[in-house]
């Protein structure tokens, strides 16, 4: 635990002459509804001010990772979708390209193009539902949800027509994809698509401008760009703190190559709560540009390639990590020939964009703690996995 | 400059306008929505709500051929455990990844719906308060035998035996899989029906070649034999 030293840089406790003073050590959750799940936050708090932080996880640990060392490759696929809920698909594609690297499998064009609209997609729902979060974190209950959950449920039915499940998609195999989407998806999605950009212009009209959200977002929870750098921060959170950096760029893995997209980030080093808060805005403009392009150039043909029947890779190692939209989301696996991976390991952006947390929150108002947390985007599926 | 407040009616406005449109179109309210659906398939009242088993939820374009909630296990005639497909291999208790199958294989063989000899499940036991719906065990069986049932109400007052589903549960005809999943049945029922026509041509061009080989081998003895004889000349 912290010690009682461990607070804000130049921090003095004001002993007033005929009172006594002393700090305030609260724990806000477990079960909190500003901790998103089952997540506690020791703050230390003089007056109103936080003067030290701990989160403390762990209570939604499921040992994923020794679960999937103990099963076959495929199995652990499903397992997949339980770390981050919100994602099950690029979940789902992380895993199968570190499978994928083991065994080189080729995956048909098809199913990458596939791949790349899954994706997409999930990056939508997660940022329109993260923002909804967000708003809620400040107070405006239910409205700007709930207008994010009608728009993500028509993705969720999607999703559910595709592949059976709104959230447990369990949709990727190594090589592809487990089925074809069904006949007229295509045209649903489109559909989709065209009318998504009309509820983000409400959105942002909604929400960009409000002053209300400006006063309490604005200079509210700083991360400077060689703290986000040297705390290992991906995601839309390095690039609200003025990094470009994005692995859809960086490793182009899958298909991304082939897509003109822009990666928003700001030039400035201030990365505060509404820098956070308008990445992701952003980015769902940029997901929506390379969903046309996706399914405006999606081949027929096969939708899995050949892989073995039985999966036993030859001793190998292999990482594999994709853009997630909460960060870079990796699998590491380690084979030793038999059915089942040596080593499983998850790098879950969740859990690693949560370490600063305490960082954001020093000298910050308590109920800044509770906006801050928001607009790290955490699940804590992810995070205790 | 901007007047301050002014972001904040241009957000009232936005909600406003939601609200009063949330009347007139469906897509505004932000409970029920199916927009992409044509107005005369909206449910109208809940007498729309299935009574039949199998039946399916008409109001929803989501209940499609790749829902899955729980496994079933298929036959194909009237009797269901003279005519079950599952032969007890056991891959599925083996893959399961939550191991939510339990299966005993029966002692002694008999005729399946083919006529052929085989082992069957004396127990076949699922727990659905342990499944994940992942369909795992639908993927790696090679027999076709057990699918994804998308039956929802499984609602019990037992809480102990009363989610854990026997084989006598979990029976269903292959007639009631194509009313649930009519395109996938389709393409299942076609890929079997190409599997065994294959394996046929197979069979007849292995005995064909087994014949001619044998004819061949037949020809040559009696070959080997004459010259045998002219040599002995």
């Amino acid at each position: 635990m912290s010690s009682p030293t461990a607070t804000a840089p130049n921090y003095e406790l004001i002993q007033q002459d005929g009172l006594e003073t002393s700090l305030l050590e609260v724990s806000m959750g477990p079960h909190h509804p500003s901790t998103h799940g089952v997540f506690r936050m020791d703050v230390k708090l003089d007056g109103e001010t936080v003067v030290d932080l701990q989160p403390v996880f762990g209570y939604l640990h499921r040992n994923h990772e020794k679960l999937a060392e103990n099963m076959s490759y495929l199995a652990s696929m499903p397992f997949t979708d339980r770390l981050d809920y919100f994602n099950s698909m690029t979940n789902n594609w992380a895993y199968a390209l570190a499978a994928e690297k083991l065994v080189e499998i080729e995956v048909p064009e098809r199913a990458e193009y596939l791949r790349v609209i899954m994706a997409e997609l999930t990056r939508l729902v997660n940022h329109i539902s993260l923002v909804g979060f967000f708003i809620n974190d400040l107070g405006a209950l239910g409205t700007p949800l709930l207008y994010a959950f009608r728009e993500r449920e028509k993705i969720m039915d999607l999703f559910e027509q595709a592949s059976g499940a709104r959230m447990m998609c369990n949709y990727f195999r190594f090589g592809g994809l487990r089925n074809d989407v069904p006949e007229g998806w295509l045209d649903r999605t489109r559909e989709v698509v065209d009318r998504f950009p009309d509820f983000l212009d409400e959105y942002e009209k909604l929400l960009c401008e409000n002053e209300i959200i400006l006063s309490r977002t604005q200079g509210v929870g700083c991360l400077s760009r060689d703290l986000a750098i040297s705390a290992g921060i991906t995601g839309p959170m390095l690039r609200a703190s003025g990094v470009n950096y994005d692995i859809r760029k960086v490793d182009q893995y899958g298909i991304y190559n082939r897509f003109k997209f822009r990666v928003p980030y700001t030039d400035d080093d201030v990365g505060d709560c509404y820098d956070r808060f308008m990445i992701r805005m952003l980015e769902m403009r940029e997901s929506i540009e390379i969903l046309k392009q996706a399914l405006r150039d999606i081949p027929g043909g096969d939708i899995i390639g050949k892989a073995p029947k039985i999966f036993k890779p030859k001793p190998a190692e292999a990482y594999a990590r994709v853009e997630g939209p909460k960060g870079e989301l990796g699998f590491y696996l380690i084979a030793d020939g038999t059915p089942k991976p040596y080593r499983y390991r998850v790098r879950p952006p969740s859990l690693i964009n949560l370490t600063v947390l305490r960082d954001m929150c020093l000298s910050q108002k308590i109920a800044d703690a509770v906006v801050i947390l928001g607009s790290i985007d955490i699940v804590l599926g992810e995070v205790d996995r | 400059m901007t007047l301050l407040g002014s972001g904040i009616f241009k957000g009232m406005a936005v909600t406003f306008r939601n609200f009063v449109g949330s009347y007139f179109h469906r897509e505004r309210l932000p409970t029920n929505d199916y927009s992409w659906r044509t107005e005369g398939s909206l449910p109208q009242h809940a007498g729309d709500y299935p009574k039949e088993e199998g039946e399916q939820l008409r109001d929803t374009t989501t209940v499609t051929n790749y829902s899955r909630n729980f496994p079933m296990l298929l036959h194909d005639g009237s009797e269901p455990m003279d005519t079950i497909r599952c032969v007890a291999c056991q891959i599925c208790e083996r893959s399961c990844p939550p191991q939510c199958i339990y299966i005993e294989k029966s002692t002694e063989k008999k005729e399946d719906s083919s006529g052929k000899m085989q082992f069957y499940p004396a127990t076949f036991d699922i727990d659905v308060s342990v499944c994940m719906s992942c369909q795992i065990c639908v993927e790696v069986c090679p027999f076709d035998a057990i699918v994804m049932n998308s039956q929802f109400e499984l609602s019990t007052p037992n809480r102990f035996g009363g989610l854990l589903l026997h084989q006598g549960d979990l029976l269903k005809s292959n007639d009631y899989y194509h009313k649930i999943h009519p395109e996938e049945a389709a393409a299942r029922d076609k890929r079997i029906a190409d599997e065994k026509t294959a394996k046929e041509a197979k069979k007849k061009a292995a005995a064909e070649a087994a014949k001619k080989k044998a004819e061949a081998k037949a020809g040559a003895e009696t070959e080997a034999g004459d010259e045998k004889k002219e040599v002995a000349e």
